[in-house]
């Protein structure tokens, strides 16, 4: 976290000279202790970033492109698992109705949910983090505007808001234009409905730091708000927003999926973990299975390894439970 | 050690007496020692101050005695006995009766220390009604009686308020009844008036004093503040590390301290009517638990330390009068001993 | 500032000039609740028109409980809070005229301000050289990182530290070396006036001992003026040259420091006085003063002490006393102008004095 935040002020020794020191004192750090010492974190992070590895170079990782029209083939469909009667070589967890991979469908399907996931988390921390530290900077009307605006807000569940921003989406897009730009649009509608926690606790936070010592030797010195909010104010309130960071992505996975499950998210021909367990539910009574379990079991498997971490870093960055 | 010996103590039996406590903070990078074999008692109806510095582990002790360290901090040796029974490893339920019966409670922050959910009568009933056999009605007739002796006025309306709607020194008044509403025979009192302005401070200190030699309490008052300790105390352990570099009686160790911690310390504060340029300074700070020098704890800050400092930890010893001091420079076999010159100006 | 003309002037400059400063706090429940409870406008008068004057090279205090005000008046001097009436003016000109950050700049490296939390006043995210180096750069005073990087070491030099500290962060400091930091970090923009709210206070004597007699050197050797804010009166006595005493948002009494410590006139300051613990032993009876100090919010008519001072009387219900010469300063109060007072436990301080080897 205090990476970002010193290389704008280096003096004396170089980055990289800083990288050593920074790396030493990670490793030297509760955070790092603690990690080491929880065996179900261990696994959780190894399990992440099993999956995030292979969805950034899920080309690599796959053994066949679902994604490519031309190498799949229609008769290739409905294949079992390998290990059943009929399985094929080549298709470790079988094929679904178009004769894709399920297993190859896995990772790139894992590689869209997590890229609109981190993309939304991303979008509505930004979101967030600047409407909190404003709000509970500043205080006053204008706190009071943005922390009404995140009531309302609040009222909408998270799926009504998405389904609302997507139904508008296709609605006033163009249909062929819907099919370029839908991740931008799950992204805002998923990231939309992120946003207020973020706002909630930064301000909280945020309100907390202003009234500190250093923030007010800052405004002695004449330091310009927005550079306070910036240099003083937003290291300081990272925590907590890291472990929303955390969990919200699992939820944002989920979000997508459920979307995708809906029919409004992911077109079918790039099919995310939702789109996938939508498909395969077609066929689960017809004996095809695996086709909707075994993308279920890995958004299972993801969403449970990034809670735990969630929860984790939650604990190990609250000195009150430490 | 020479444990057995170590005294021109009054002959009686002390009411508490503690011998070689040692507490230890296990963490991940090894154990600290937060107090280090330390000895002192409490004659019945004496008030003991024991002062020190932050990171001294005067409150740790006074945690100990009453069976409050918070883990990880644990006992990790010797003994403390109240009335001659051993207390320090009693199963929590024993020990909550001892607190309730025998040993009450006083802490820095009044507001921790009421429930704020509760009027303030009930947590006093309640209290009385736990320890004693006394009927509801009698606890509240109690309860009254105490307030008006803390000094609330109006008790009889005031006992139905919640803690919020009393200020800072009248709460502090209301933990010192409910520290007193079951007649124990010690008090600890951990930084009572730290929290409180100077005018409320002097008040409680008043209080409390009275309260005690009426009730005939003992106090263990724990405190950093050498004031407070001169206007209470009867005797004054001072520590320093973990460690307790001085004890005597109050005035012995506030006008004449012989340890140099301790006479620099005085000479520190600065007094009303005192004018100096500069008051006498102690360099550096008190040690980190994990960088306990070797030797006395304090030879890296002290001007008269010599070579057996840096390598030999001191006992309490006798000094002169009825001070104990563990310090080199009074060890009757090194002849460098150069007493008198102890006080500073 | 800088002239050649300032050694050889004897007459006192005056640096700081506060008048009739006055900072209401609005502390009504929100709009909303008062519209539908009917609930009124509720404001603290935290400071309620004090003036007083600090000479340069002096230390002027601010002394009382806790709720007087003296922490507020602070933070206006300073520009963290505008004032609601009355003029700050800081070697002539007002504050209030300066409108822009840009404007404010040039006074802004003029003065600085000492916290009490050594833990909360400096950022722990950032090295004690960036905090220490922050005005440097925010008043563009250097630009070259090679002179900064000197300017922080010999800064850390001066208040005590070693010019390597400046690689470690706070959390690696005791409380005493982070005041330290604390005090380096106000003296980087050279400036000529410190505000110090309550410095020491946080600190274990030994180290407030340090603390104060580095502040003396520093006033020796830089020439610094001080407003310092404690609660403390002997650590007031042992650093000022001039006293004010609060009492709920009013100046009650000041005075010079020693003859005000010996000869206290207001019943307020008198009862402060006695409260200081006896370390001396002298076995001196004390009267512990009854009652509390009330809040701010509705505080008592006429002479705010009135309801705890035991020489109140119709005149101190109804009227607020006006500020009225003595042998030290000034004082505002109605028995002392009737002389009402006894005299004789006012000598107190002066026989304390006595025994010193």
């Amino acid at each position: 976290m205090t990476v970002g935040e010193e290389k704008q002020i280096v003096v004396r020794p170089g980055l990289a000279e800083r990288m050593v020191d920074v790396t030493r004192r990670f490793f030297d750090s509760d955070l790092w202790y603690s990690f080491t010492r929880s065996p179900v974190i261990i696994v959780s992070a190894f399990v992440t970033l099993l999956f995030v590895g292979s969805a950034v170079f899920a080309p690599l990782v796959a053994p066949n492109d679902p994604f490519d029209l031309a190498s799949i083939d229609l008769l290739d469909s409905f294949i079992p698992p390998i290990w059943q009667d009929g399985g094929d070589s080549r298709f470790l967890l079988g094929t679904d109705d178009q004769g894709r991979g399920i297993f190859s469908t896995i990772i790139y399907g894992s590689r869209i949910s997590l890229g609109v996931g981190f993309a939304s988390v991303l979008f509505a921390m930004v979101l967030g983090i600047s409407l909190g530290l404003i709000s509970g900077y500043f205080g006053g009307a204008v706190d009071a505007v943005i922390m009404r605006a995140a009531d309302v807000q609040l009222t909408f569940p998270a799926i009504l808001i998405a389904l609302l921003i997507d139904g508008l989406a296709r609605a006033v897009l163009p249909r062929d234009f819907h099919s370029e730009v839908w991740f931008y649009v799950l992204v805002l509608a998923i990231g939309l409905s992120f946003w207020v926690q973020y706002a909630r606790t930064v301000r909280g936070s945020a309100m907390v730091e202003r009234n500190k010592e250093y923030v007010q030797a800052a405004r002695v010195i004449g330091i310009p708000p927005v550079l306070i909010m910036l240099r003083h104010v937003l290291p300081n309130v990272m925590g907590p927003v890291l472990v929303i960071a955390t969990i919200n992505l699992a939820i944002a996975v989920i979000t997508e999926a459920t979307l995708s499950f809906l029919g409004v998210g992911v077109p079918l021909t790039s099919p995310s973990l939702g789109t996938l367990i939508r498909v395969g539910n077609d066929f689960l009574f017809s004996g095809e299975w695996w086709i909707t379990i075994f993308p279920g079991l890995a958004l299972a498997v993801l969403v449970l390894a990034v809670n735990l971490l969630g929860d984790w870093l939650r604990d190990a960055l609250n000195p009150k439970l430490r | 050690m020479s444990d057995a010996s170590s005294s021109p103590r009054s002959s009686n039996q002390a009411l508490l007496q503690v011998d070689n406590l040692r507490i230890e903070i296990p963490n991940r990078r090894g154990t600290l020692v937060a107090v280090d074999d330390i000895s002192f008692h409490i004659n019945e109806g004496e008030v003991l101050g024991v002062v020190g510095e932050s990171g001294a582990g005067k409150s740790l002790t006074g945690a100990a005695v009453i069976g409050l360290l918070e883990p990880p901090c644990h006992i990790a040796g010797g003994q403390i006995q109240l009335d001659g029974r051993r207390i320090e490893a009693l199963p929590y339920e024993q020990m909550r009766r001892i607190r309730g019966r025998e040993i009450g409670m006083v802490f820095q922050d009044p507001l921790t220390s009421l429930n704020p959910l509760y009027t303030i009568g009930r947590q006093l009933t309640e209290t009385i009604l736990t320890h004693t056999d006394m009927n509801e009605n009698g606890a509240r007739k109690r309860a009254i009686e105490l307030l008006e002796e803390v000094g609330i006025p109006a008790a009889a309306q005031r006992i139905d308020q919640y803690p919020h709607q009393f200020s800072g020194g009248m709460r502090q008044r209301v933990v010192i009844a409910l520290a007193l509403c079951i007649n124990p025979r010690l008090i600890i009192a951990d930084e009572p008036t730290t929290a409180l302005d100077v005018s409320i401070q002097a008040q409680i200190i008043t209080l409390l004093k009275r309260l005690c030699r009426e009730h005939g309490a003992a106090v263990m008052l724990v405190t950093h503040d050498m004031g407070v300790i001169a206007e209470t105390a009867d005797r004054v352990a001072v520590m320093y590390a973990g460690r307790i570099v001085e004890v005597g009686p109050v005035a012995d160790v506030v006008l004449r301290a012989q340890h140099p911690y301790t006479s620099g310390l005085m000479g520190s504060i600065p007094l009303v009517g005192h004018d100096v340029e500069n008051l006498t300074q102690i360099d550096g700070a008190m040690p980190r638990l994990n960088a306990i020098p070797r030797g006395c704890a304090f030879n890296p800050r002290c001007p008269r330390a010599f070579d057996r400092c840096r390598q030999e930890r001191p006992d309490l010893q006798p000094v002169g009068g009825a001070t104990e001091a563990a310090c080199w420079l009074f060890d009757q076999q090194d002849d460098r001993l150069s007493r008198g010159s102890g006080t500073h100006g | 500032m800088a002239d050649a003309a300032a050694s050889d002037t004897p007459v006192e400059r005056t640096l700081v000039e506060v008048e009739g400063l006055a900072k209401l706090f609005d502390v009504s429940p929100p709009l909303l609740n008062r519209i539908l409870q009917g609930e009124k406008r509720v404001l603290l008068k935290a400071v309620d028109g004090i003036s007083f004057k600090i000479p340069q090279g002096k230390t002027f205090s601010l002394v009382g409980e806790s709720g007087c005000g003296k922490s507020t008046v602070a933070r206006l001097v300073v520009g963290l809070y505008s004032p609601t009436r009355g003029k700050i003016e800081i070697d002539g000109i007002d504050m209030a005229s300066l409108k822009t950050r840009t404007e404010i700049a040039p006074l802004r490296k003029r003065l600085q301000m000492i916290f009490q939390d050594p833990y909360a006043s400096l950022n722990p995210r950032w090295r004690v050289a960036d905090i220490i180096a922050e005005p440097i750069r925010a008043h563009g005073l250097m630009s070259d990182k090679k002179q900064i990087a000197a300017r922080v070491g010999e800064l850390l030099v001066q208040v005590g530290l070693a010019a390597a500290d400046g690689e470690k962060f706070p959390h690696e400091f005791s409380g005493g070396q982070r005041q330290r930091i604390s005090i380096a970090r106000a003296l980087a923009s050279n400036p000529e006036f410190l505000v110090c709210d309550e410095p020491t206070s946080a600190l274990d004597v030994s180290v407030q001992a340090q603390i104060l007699n580095l502040m003396k050197r520093l006033q020796r050797e830089l020439g610094l003026t001080y407003l310092f804010i404690s609660h403390d009166l002997a650590v007031v006595y042992h650093i000022s040259d001039i006293v004010g005493v609060m009492y709920l948002g009013r100046l009650v009494e000041w005075g010079e420091a020693r003859t005000l410590f010996r000869n206290p006139q207001h019943p307020y300051t008198r009862m402060l006085l006695d409260a200081i613990p006896d370390l001396e032993m002298t076995g001196r009876h004390r009267i512990p003063v009854a009652g509390e100090v009330p809040s701010p919010i509705s505080p008592p008519s006429g002479c705010h002490f009135h309801p705890r001072c035991p020489f109140a009387n119709d005149r101190c219900r109804q009227e607020a006393p006006k500020p009225r010469p003595t042998a030290a300063g000034e004082v505002a109060c109605h028995a002392v102008e009737e002389n009402r007072l006894p005299e004789a436990e006012a000598r107190r301080v002066s026989q304390q004095t006595a025994p010193q080897a």
